[in-house]
């Protein structure tokens, strides 16, 4: 059976972890492009585009991480020790970044120090985040429940590639969120900045592409082989028409459509892995059935989550909307 | 490292990263529901100096409460890097509850906290009570679901074991409300409740000293008396009912609590003060008040309960934390019930504003809640050990097969950074405090468009004022 409790619950965490990508990728993409905006007042106005929403942006991480442990105890386990160190980065560069958002207002002389940790914070965790996304991808040893491998197993050439690959796009999506949410100069800059960055997300990710079918036969087979290679197939039209999209909104100045073709390229790249992964959630030996918790555990939280999801999508909704529009400068709601 | 072995260390640092965490949430519960307070009174009697404290400490909230967020989003991976056995048994039994935590609690907070913090303006001031109202309800929930799962872990029920050795869920009702839950939450939220009319009052105490007509700072301290007359002593009901129930279900903490190695028939003293050493079993210099100890736990004269040497040397607790963090609870539970009598004391008299020596006793007592709050989460945890679920998983079965060189090491990031960043968080609240309420707060200058202090423009009267320090 496959439209299972396991299944589904599979469905909603990787929707969790994918809203997650999208609102603290763009957010993240601000701390990350903030030395590079160089005058005060416009890195006043690049964190008041944040200010009202980041909390709970981040808190789809807390819901990947939540859900995890309920729904799939075994992966999060093997999965935080496997990758220790990474984790512990990112959750350290979460504090620096999370603290500067009130800390920045509260000085003056010390203002360049939370600068300095917003983008340090945010770029650790860009980072950490792209690295443990490679090692999973790349597998992770189990034996008897346990994570079987080293310290450092995580540390290769394709995680320190992915990670790369992940800053530079949350840099892409925080230059686009800029052009949604700003006028004047600071938009110009997003404008360059957008250009520019959108070269490094091809290379990275064209690289990272073409790497992983060769990582683990299993990938290979499930892309070169029908009828899944219908994908291989749909998956790079798309790929175009997004990015069809992304240049001519660029070139057209049409300042909504840059950002949403970035979050139509992350979607695709995300559906890409889950093709890769499934059944799997730690290849290349944990399956979604083998991890899940029992299926009294799932539809408890199940019929809360049936509810709730969908309330929280709605006022998330109505908090966007009420700080909808271009974030003028001085304005400061902050 | 440094002569620890990895369990040893994975411990400290789930204590350190805890414990800082705690602080922030203690204060954020109380706090939100204050600011909540205020909006609703602030609509209901149009009187603008609602506001103006609402807007005073609704910067100061914004602090703490991000300091909050950052160090919770540790706790919650924390279970899996470091004791991923112990994550992989409870998973299916506690994982829910967290996940409910997040999806009725801190989805609720966040998502209403950008309205309240600066949307007033936009939305209108009833829907910025309801903002507030939200964020204030979220911070609760969160308390009623970590505390269902801090409860489990002490008093497990309503589950069963699998093949597999995981811990599975038979009933949810029992396991939600597990025994010690209702105790445990009523005297954490009262707790919270507690703490920040402390502060707040020690804030408005401070700005009394210096000019008692200052109308701000007169509401805090009204605030605040009134508060902990009305709480300490719900508090201390609370905590005695706590108390009885965990002798029913956790006697071999009850007895670590209270000092006691040996099991007396005919009456049981209170030990008030004493040194109990686990090596030789008995108290140190023990002050004892005969038969109290009975009727506190039993309510009667005469009857008896478990001394520690009924129970296996392995599975007892550190008697010596245990009984002394107990007693500083306790005792502070009993200070603030006497500060709240002497502010009735002097309400009645007519003097509570210009009574120096009783503001100067608030401002003392102003961080005591936190010290309180630390003092019984450490009775609770340490007293629960050897075990992470009591009497079924033990602590050293519950790590993973970590390296005391990663553990060690993120322990000591974890202190730098969290001494470095949540000092400076601490400073930023302070200077905060120390801001005249009633100065430069032109009810339009802290109005909704530049939201209070944390616009630009206050920062820098702020940074002007820094010289003078
Ligand atoms: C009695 C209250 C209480 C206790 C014992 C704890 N917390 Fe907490 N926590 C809160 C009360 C709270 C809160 C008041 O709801 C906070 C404070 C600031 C905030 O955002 O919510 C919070 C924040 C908070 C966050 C950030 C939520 C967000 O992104 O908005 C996480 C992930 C956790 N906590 C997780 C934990 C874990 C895993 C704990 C146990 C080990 C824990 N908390 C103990
Ligand atoms: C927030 C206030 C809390 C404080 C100050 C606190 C403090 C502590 C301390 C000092 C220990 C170590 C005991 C020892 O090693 O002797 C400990 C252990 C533990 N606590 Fe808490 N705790 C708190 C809340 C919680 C909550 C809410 C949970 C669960 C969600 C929790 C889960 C654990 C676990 C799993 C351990 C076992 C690891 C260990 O024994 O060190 N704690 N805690
Ligand atoms: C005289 C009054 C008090 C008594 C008799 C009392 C009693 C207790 C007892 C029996 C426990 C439970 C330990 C366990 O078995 O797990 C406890 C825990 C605790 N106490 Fe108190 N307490 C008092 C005052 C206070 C005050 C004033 C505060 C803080 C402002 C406080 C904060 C806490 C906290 C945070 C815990 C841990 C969480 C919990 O188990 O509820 N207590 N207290």
């Amino acid at each position: 059976m496959i439209f299972d409790l396991a299944f589904i619950w599979a469905g909603v965490i990787a929707f969790s972890v994918l809203t997650y990508v999208i609102l603290d990728g763009f957010d993240l993409g601000i701390g990350i492009l903030f030395p590079f905006l160089r005058k005060k007042e416009d890195k006043d106005l690049a964190m008041n585009t944040v200010a009202p929403v980041w909390d709970g942006n981040e808190t789809w991480l807390v819901l990947g991480g939540g859900g995890l442990y309920a729904v799939f105890p075994l992966a999060y386990g093997v999965v935080l020790t496997a990758l220790y160190v990474p984790m512990i980065a990112m959750l350290i560069g979460l504090i620096f970044r999370g603290v500067a958002f009130e800390f920045r207002w509260r000085t003056e002389k010390g203002q360049y120090l939370w600068d300095w940790s917003f983008f340090g914070g945010s770029i650790m965790a860009a980072f950490a985040q792209g690295v443990a996304l490679g090692a999973l991808v790349q597998g992770i040893e189990i034996s008897d429940r346990l994570y079987a491998g080293g310290n450092f197993d995580w540390l290769t050439p394709f995680s320190m590639l992915t990670g790369v690959a992940v800053v530079v796009g949350y840099a892409l999506m925080g230059s686009t969120w800029l052009i949604l949410k700003t006028t004047g100069a600071v938009r110009d800059l997003a404008y360059r900045f957008s250009w520019r960055l959108s070269f490094g997300v091809w290379l990275t990710l064209g690289l990272v592409t073409a790497i992983t079918p060769f990582l683990n036969p299993e990938y290979f087979t499930r892309w070169f082989t029908w009828p899944t290679i219908l994908f291989s197939v749909i998956m790079p039209i798309l790929l175009l028409f997004a990015s069809y999209m992304f240049y001519s909104g660029l070139k057209s100045r049409n300042d909504l459509t840059p950002f949403l073709a970035t979050l139509v390229l992350f979607t695709l790249g995300f559906i890409g892995i889950g093709i890769s992964f499934y059944p799997y959630i730690v290849p290349p030996t944990l399956t979604i059935w083998q991890a899940a918790a029992p299926d009294s555990s799932l539809a408890f939280i199940g019929w809360g989550a049936l509810f709730l999801i969908p309330t929280i999508l709605t006022y998330s909704a109505y908090s966007y909307w009420v700080f909808r529009g271009k974030v003028e400068p001085g304005e400061g709601y902050h | 490292m440094f002569g620890f072995d990895a369990i040893e260390l994975a411990r400290m640092q789930f204590a350190f990263t805890v414990s800082a965490h705690i602080t922030f949430p203690a204060f954020s519960i109380g706090l939100a529901s204050f600011l909540a307070v205020l909006n609703g009174l602030h609509l209901l009697t149009k009187n603008e100096i609602y506001l103006q404290v609402f807007n005073y400490w609704k910067t100061i909230f914004a602090v703490v409460f991000g300091m909050g967020v950052v160090s919770g989003i540790v706790m919650s991976y924390q279970f899996g890097t470091n004791w991923p056995i112990f994550a992989d048994k409870t998973g299916p039994i506690l994982g829910p509850l967290l996940g409910y935590e997040v999806m009725s609690a801190f989805f609720l907070e966040a998502g209403f906290l950008g309205v309240m913090l600066f949307g007033r303006e936009r939305v209108g001031p009833r829907l910025h009570l309801f903002a507030t109202s939200m964020v204030a309800l979220g911070t609760l929930m969160s308390a009623t679901w970590i505390l269902s799962v801090n409860s489990w872990m002490q008093t497990p029920a309503g589950y069963s074991i699998n093949e597999v050795g995981q811990f599975v869920p038979e009933n949810w009702f029992e396991i939600v409300f597990n025994p010690s839950f209702p105790y445990r939450l009523v005297h954490m939220v009262l707790a919270a409740f507690l703490t920040t009319a402390l502060a707040i009052g020690a804030v408005g105490a401070w700005h009394l000293l210096k000019d008692s007509t200052n109308k701000p700072a007169r509401l805090m301290f009204s605030m605040t008396m009134w508060m902990l007359i009305t709480v300490a002593p719900l508090q201390i009901l609370a905590g005695d009912e706590h108390g009885i129930n965990t002798l029913e279900y956790q006697p071999a903490k009850i007895a670590a609590m209270e000092g006691h190695y040996e099991t007396e028939e005919g009456g049981t003293p209170l030990i008030i003060f004493g040194f109990p050493n686990d090596e030789t079993e008995r108290v140190d210099y023990a002050v004892k008040i005969p038969y109290l100890g009975s009727l506190i736990l039993t309510r009667s004269l005469t009857g008896s309960f478990a001394g520690l040497k009924e129970f296996p040397k392995e599975d007892r607790s550190p008697a010596l934390i245990v009984f002394w963090t107990f007693r500083i609870m306790v005792a502070i539970g009993f200070g603030m019930l006497g500060l709240g009598m002497w502010g009735v004391f002097k309400r009645w008299r007519g003097s509570m504003y210009e009574s120096r020596w009783l503001q100067k006793a608030s401002i003392l007592m102003g961080p005591m809640g936190f010290v309180a709050v630390l003092a019984g989460w450490v009775t609770t945890e340490v007293g629960r050990q050897p075990w992470t679920v009591y009497g079924l998983l033990r602590t050293v079965d519950s790590a993973g097969p970590l390296e005391a060189s990663a553990v060690g090491a993120s322990l000591l990031v974890f202190i730098v950074v969290y001494f470095t960043l949540f000092g400076a968080g601490t400073v930023y609240v302070l200077r905060l405090m120390g801001q005249n309420p009633d100065e430069g707060n032109d009810i339009h200058d802290l109005g909704p468009t530049r939201a209070a202090g944390i616009t630009p423009g206050l920062a820098k009267n702020l940074s002007n004022e820094e010289p003078k320090k």
